[in-house]
């Protein structure tokens, strides 16, 4: 590989096992991690994907040309053109726009929802795992009754309880989504809790809050960040059911699950209001399922 | 002055009717800087003996004293301190996602001692290991110089016993002597007391000035290393014991005489 010199030093500092800085260390282990999802190209897919779904919901307002929420009766139900990329829905709405727009909505729930699930699912799960006994028949069961309801019925439970409305559809899918983690969480503290390594930290007097924290969360951490990133595909999926059957987001806002579910009385005259927001679903899906695998592959601790 | 003090020690796993009592009354000394082997066949008890002194295992009856103070089941992290364990492997005794200094930086957090990178400093240079190698993780040392890390760790918090779980025998035989040599100069600088646990009789020589020979959780000899080096222990056990170790030393010798020199391999 030809580098000019500035970066091929550099590659050389980032690939060189002399550490002379904790700092270095930190760097080497996140640039061979880069290296390799360099080398999968599926991975490298998926990761790109959901950069550009990054880029394009933060950038939402420079990239949509016109108004997500503008109507124009005139212009509804338009095939897609120049002017209308991806064409306009019943209110004469620009999809492509809403489209754009849609991408903060779906990134909005599934950050939320794993910035939620991730914390509870771990303690949950490193806890009883760690301790055991009656504290871990306790959690578990508990788990249990989570994890036997069938998950969009779940939501859908709740978001009617709660009342429909996108932070209630987040609160919905994040109670779906914890009991899963909790199992993977507590798997892995079990194969670690008799490790050497954590009674030497017994030994020397390290509480249950510090070993959980500082020992067991490094060696958790890859396993869960996997599942983690497989998760958000089925976040997206059950946070479009939600919409589409209108216990998500409300309208005028842009939702991909809400866009398809109201292009479906125009499906044989408009197939772009169901087809669009369908693909995108897809992609971003798709996405993160392909970044989840390559993640696994980098991070799991078995691999090397 | 008796740096440990055990007496009608007894140690089970398990509870209830499935309890099994694995040492069943042990009593022994060690004095201020003395090293005290434990020695017998696998299972016998002597590792969990070692658990009791440790902290580890907390199912125990008798008593136990270190350094004139009495010891509960439960400890404080100041008594923790007054001893550390050596594990066994290497390879699996130091957190595998944690630099070398993460590792030899916690014990120094949780007991909140001052003076951190000094310490971790000096306690590198006292196992003989570079500085530059607390930036690295473990996966890229070798066995010796990951137990030199664990002996390491175990040192900081400046005990005044080491618990010595086979510590060489997951090492390659030149790496024995290494690390065996660097413990008994520690022992010498810092004013140690060992507690080391073996089924190699030359290591224990090679270290011990006293050792306990073990036999279904109990001690059947107390032996001095005089004895052992001139072969007058007492009891019958322990005569199996060295024989078996001589045994295999001196076949293995006979075996290599015995091979005809022509069918040796070009």
């Amino acid at each position: 590989m030809a580098k000019s010199g500035t970066f091929s030093s550099l590659h050389d500092w980032l690939i060189s096992e002399d550490f002379t800085s904790s700092r270095q260390a930190r760097l080497h282990s996140v640039y061979l991690g880069w290296l390799s999802l360099v080398a999968n190209p599926l991975a490298f897919a998926g990761f790109a994907v959901v950069l550009l779904l990054i880029i394009v919901a933060a950038l939402a307002p420079v990239i949509a040309v016109h108004d997500p929420f503008a109507q124009d009766f005139l212009t509804a139900l338009q095939a897609p053109s120049a002017t209308h990329w991806f064409g306009t829905d019943e209110f004469g709405r620009d999809v492509f726009s809403r489209l754009i727009y849609g991408a903060r909505t779906t990134l909005y729930i599934t950050i939320l929802v794993t910035v939620i699930v991730a914390p509870i699912g771990f303690v949950i799960g490193a806890t009883a795992g760690y301790l055991g006994g009656w504290v871990d028949v306790v959690l578990m069961r508990i788990t249990d009754i989570f994890l036997s309801f069938p998950s969009l019925v779940l939501a859908l439970a709740f978001s009617a309880a709660l009342g429909p409305g996108i932070e209630n559809a987040v609160i919905a899918i994040a109670l779906t989504v914890w009991p899963p983690i909790a199992r993977l969480a507590r798997a892995e503290t079990l194969t670690f809790r008799h490790a050497d390594f954590v009674v030497a930290a017994e030994l020397q007097g390290a509480g249950t809050g510090r070993i959980l924290l500082r020992h067991i969360v490094p060696l958790c951490a890859p396993s869960i960040i996997v599942r983690l990133t497989l998760n958000m595909s089925s976040i997206i999926l059950t946070a479009a059911g939600l919409g589409f059957l209108g216990l998500g987001a409300q309208p005028p806002m842009a939702e991909w699950g809400a866009m398809a579910a109201s292009g479906r009385q125009y499906l044989l005259d408009a197939w772009w209001l169901t087809t669009v927001p369908g693909v995108a679903i897809l992609t971003v899906s798709l996405a993160f399922n392909l970044l989840g695998d390559g993640l696994r592959d980098i991070m799991d601790p078995r691999n090397g | 002055m008796s740096m440990i003090k055990a007496h009608h020690l007894a140690v089970s796993y398990g509870h209830g009717d499935n309890a099994i009592k694995v040492v069943r009354d042990v009593s022994f000394e060690v004095a201020k800087g003395e090293t005290f082997g434990l020695v017998g066949e696998s299972g016998c008890g002597k590792s969990t003996i070692l658990g009791a002194l440790a902290g580890r295992n907390r199912q125990w009856n008798g008593s136990i004293e270190i350094d004139g103070e009495a010891i509960g089941q439960k400890r404080t992290r100041a008594q923790l301190a007054k001893q550390q364990l050596v594990f066994q492997d290497p390879f699996g005794s130091i957190h595998p996602r944690h630099t070398i200094g993460r590792t030899l930086l916690e014990p120094l957090e949780i007991h909140g001692k001052d003076r951190r990178q000094e310490r971790i400093e000096k306690v590198l240079t006292d196992v003989g290991l570079p500085l530059n190698f607390r930036y690295r993780y473990p996966h890229q040392l070798s066995g010796g110089q990951r137990q030199r890390v664990a002996i390491a760790r175990a040192l900081i918090l400046e005990p005044t016993i080491l618990l010595l779980d086979e510590p060489t025998s997951a090492l390659d035989v030149s790496i024995q002597a290494e690390i065996l040599n660097l413990l008994k100069d520690l022992r010498e600088r810092e004013k140690l007391t060992y507690i080391l646990v073996s089924h190699d009789l030359a290591v224990v020589a090679h270290l011990c000035d006293r050792v306990a020979i073990m036999q279904n959780g109990e001690f059947v000899e107390i032996a001095s290393r005089q004895q052992l080096l001139e072969n007058t222990v007492q009891h019958s056990y322990t005569r199996v014991l060295m024989d078996g170790s001589r045994g295999y030393v001196a076949g293995a010798h006979d075996h290599l005489r015995r091979r005809p020199r022509t069918s040796l391999p070009a």
